[in-house]
């Protein structure tokens, strides 16, 4: 089979590259050049072009890479700002997933004549019972990614290959180091790509967007405090939000942007017995046919987040209304929300949180 | 062939490295920033070069910028520092002048040595301390007189006097004689050349810790992310790495061969009356003898050993052929009519015994002749 393997320059994809050319098959890698601006990684992220370049040489296979920065600006960098300007909680790692790695560079790949697109994703891709080929569980949960990929579907589910789902993160790491892979004891890459540690998201927000100050206030309107930018502040947030020590711990349980507050209050207060879902990402057509069936999920709301059984309701429009067997704290908007199987093995299907109720 | 005793202005290519930038002379060609398989090619040379410096130098491959000569890395580490804070630049009196040059274009600050040319640290100090310089740089081995500079005490120093301060090491001179990862590691950026360890002319290198610390000097294509543009010399780079890697395995072995070598040079031309050695041996590399000859002057000097066949300098080779007193020495509070008998012998990889013999008739040879001739009237 002629794979494409995207090379990030990390461990991950370096072994399923590798796992690919010792499966026998035809393997070129490719790194996708995506932010042009300041990283941790010195220039425009070019150390870790090199590594991925550097790995392929190694396993003997042509390494590619492909500018898909512009798309990366408009899809992933630019809703980021404007989220954060509108009050949300992206998580851009999903956009790129969506919008870069499994549209533009899957479109790529099929033009090119490639049989299938890898990636080094700690997830499987696996028929259900009833045969359908669905997003699955890594073998090593902890670093299970199956959250970040849930989005794909349809036909892009056969065309997609997960060669290391099936291991946990030391054997990956133990196979890297067999092989004399350079990127063996790479550390793992924690935070969002674009964003510099030195300074990190507040800098390159504020580069970006227009602070507003905001006036933090408890449940009856008296103000506790003040921050320097609601832009980043989230719901459920406890720390950095002005509040003086000792006094009784409070989160976040609202951003008001009209009247510049924050409201604080007790963690309990956001507890709610559902959650709304836009743009919900089905595998199958008979996934979104299920919703109302009173069919129980698990609902996982955040990276590595615990799951929590719900049933899904029809919402407004083509929103999907959660509602929890118990009640939940607030989902952040903005934050995605993805739905398992009650075995919490099989993703079924996975969108973005807009409100509660 | 000459009997050749210039080392320290350029050394002979070593095979190796010669072979190893034939088949990018004749035959792969491509440039390496291609997307062909052609360039590939090209490309798995030059990553493969660099993983081989970086480890000469027990730096990170990403820390590697390859430059067009050791006098670039030295103006890109300099200038590039100073560009991107706005701040001054220190340096010793000593140095070469492709930073001594740098230094005093900015507006800088050049502090005095001692009188074997190694910096004065206390002064290096006070300098530092008092300008917050964006970049100070001391030369690891004196060009003209083989000094070794104490870095470890010179980068104590710097460090506890402006610690955001780049310290950069013009290394040129040192890669034959000094173990480079203990200096490298003390440093943020390092200069060297290629061609004065077996490799060609027109291939320099800098290691730079943190790139963002530096502006790049030449801009472009934006190759060696972003440092230092220019379509890449593979052929140039592939052989910087074959000499220093083989320049470094055998390091331990050639400074013991040629010290002895140096040492009976230095006897033999000690033992002729008004002769003496500038720098003592246990303070300078085994590869560099200078000397100065009381009532001789250097042009004479090396006219009459090029008669003879000998290449050797007076003071670094940039300026020949117009000699100008050497800054170094007058920096060392050498007095000046001892200095214009400056003579340097610079030994290296390519040097034997029987060069030794034929340097010593050679000179012992001239200044007599030349004495006899000033004598006589």
């Amino acid at each position: 089979m002629k794979v494409l393997v995207a090379m990030s320059g990390g461990v991950d994809s370096s072994v399923a590259a590798a796992l690919l050319v010792a499966g026998g098959h035809e393997v070129t890698g490719v790194t996708m050049r995506l932010w042009g601006g300041e990283s941790d990684t010195g220039c425009c992220s070019v150390s870790d072009v090199d590594d991925a370049r550097r790995a392929a040489q190694q396993l003997g296979v042509d390494h590619l890479v492909f500018n898909f920065s512009d798309d990366f600006d408009d899809r992933v960098v630019a809703p980021y700002v404007r989220g954060h300007a509108d009050g949300l909680t992206p998580n851009p790692c999903i956009e790129c997933n969506r919008h870069l790695k499994f549209a533009r560079l899957v479109e790529r790949a099929r033009l090119l004549g490639f049989d299938a697109v890898a990636t080094g994703h700690h997830a499987r891709i696996e028929p259900d019972p009833r045969g359908s080929l669905r997003v699955a569980r890594g073998a090593d949960a902890a670093k299970d990614q199956s959250y970040v990929v849930h989005m794909l579907c349809g036909a892009d589910l056969s065309y997609v290959l997960f060669p290391i789902g099936g291991m946990t993160k030391d054997a990956v790491r133990a196979e890297a180091a067999r092989l004399g892979l350079r990127t063996a004891s790479k550390p793992d890459s924690q935070d969002v790509c674009f964003i510099a540690r030195d300074g990190g998201r507040a800098r390159f927000l504020g580069e970006r967007l227009p602070f507003t100050p905001a006036r933090v206030v408890d449940e009856a309107g008296g103000e506790v405090g003040r921050v320097e930018a609601l832009e980043l502040v989230t719901v459920g947030q406890r720390r950095g939000i002005g509040l003086a020590g000792g006094a009784p711990k409070r989160v976040v349980l609202r951003v008001d942007r009209a009247s510049a507050t924050v409201v604080v209050g007790d963690e309990r207060a956001l507890d709610r017995p559902t959650t709304t879902v836009r743009g919900v990402a089905w595998p199958h057509d008979a996934d979104a046919a299920a919703v109302g069936s009173g069919r129980e999920v698990l609902v996982q709301s955040s990276a590595h987040g615990a799951v929590h059984p719900a049933v899904l309701e029809h919402g407004r429009d083509d929103e999907v209304t959660v509602r929890w067997r118990e009640p939940q704290r607030a989902v952040a908007p903005g934050q995605t929300t993805v739905f398992y199987d009650p075995a919490n093995r099989f993703v079924v299907g996975g969108g973005i949180s807009c409100a509660t109720s | 062939m000459p009997t050749y005793l210039d080392h320290a202005a350029t050394t002979p290519m070593r095979r190796s490295a010669i072979a190893a930038m034939l088949p990018f002379l004749d035959g792969c060609y491509a440039n390496a920033s291609g997307s062909h398989r052609f360039a590939r090619t090209a490309r798995k040379a030059v990553d493969e070069a660099r993983d081989a410096v970086a480890a000469a130098l027990g730096c990170q491959p990403g820390e590697v910028v390859f430059t067009g000569s050791g006098t670039e890395a030295d103006n890109a580490a300099i200038l590039g520092a100073v560009r991107r804070t706005g701040r001054t630049a220190v340096c010793p009196a000593a140095e070469h002048h492709a930073v001594l040059h740098c230094v005093e274009h900015v507006g800088g600050t050049v502090v005095g040595v001692d009188a074997t040319g190694a910096v004065d640290v206390g002064a290096l100090e006070e300098a530092v301390a008092a300008l917050e310089p964006a970049v100070v740089s001391v030369m690891a081995v004196n060009n003209e007189v083989g000094t070794v500079s104490p870095m470890a005490e010179v980068a104590a120093a710097v460090r506890r006097a402006a610690p955001e301060a780049l310290l950069h090491t013009d290394a040129v001179q040192a890669a034959c004689w000094i173990d480079l990862p203990p200096m490298t590691a003390l440093v943020d950026a390092v200069s060297l050349s290629a061609h004065k360890f077996g490799g060609p002319k027109g291939a320099g290198v800098l290691v730079l810790r943190d790139g963002r610390q530096v502006e790049p000097l030449v801009l472009g294509g934006g190759q060696e992310r972003d440092r230092r543009s220019g379509t890449l010399n593979v052929a140039g780079i592939v052989a910087t790495a074959v000499a220093l890697a083989e320049t470094v395995a055998e390091r331990e072995d050639e400074c013991r061969r040629v010290s002895a070598l140096a040492d009976r040079l230095a006897r033999g031309l000690t033992a002729v009356d008004g002769v003496r050695e500038t720098v003592p041996a246990d303070r300078r590399v085994p590869g560099v003898v200078h000397v100065c000859v009381e009532g001789v002057e250097s042009e004479a000097l090396l006219f009459m050993l090029d008669a003879a066949d000998v290449c050797a300098s007076a003071a670094s080779a940039c300026s020949s052929g117009a000699m100008s007193p050497s800054h170094v020495l007058a920096a060392m509070g050498v007095p000046s009519d001892l200095a214009r008998g400056a003579l340097r012998l610079s030994l290296g990889h390519a040097t034997t015994d029987d060069d030794v013999d034929r340097a010593l008739d050679a000179v012992t040879g001239a200044v007599v002749r030349l004495r006899r001739g000033a004598a006589a009237p």
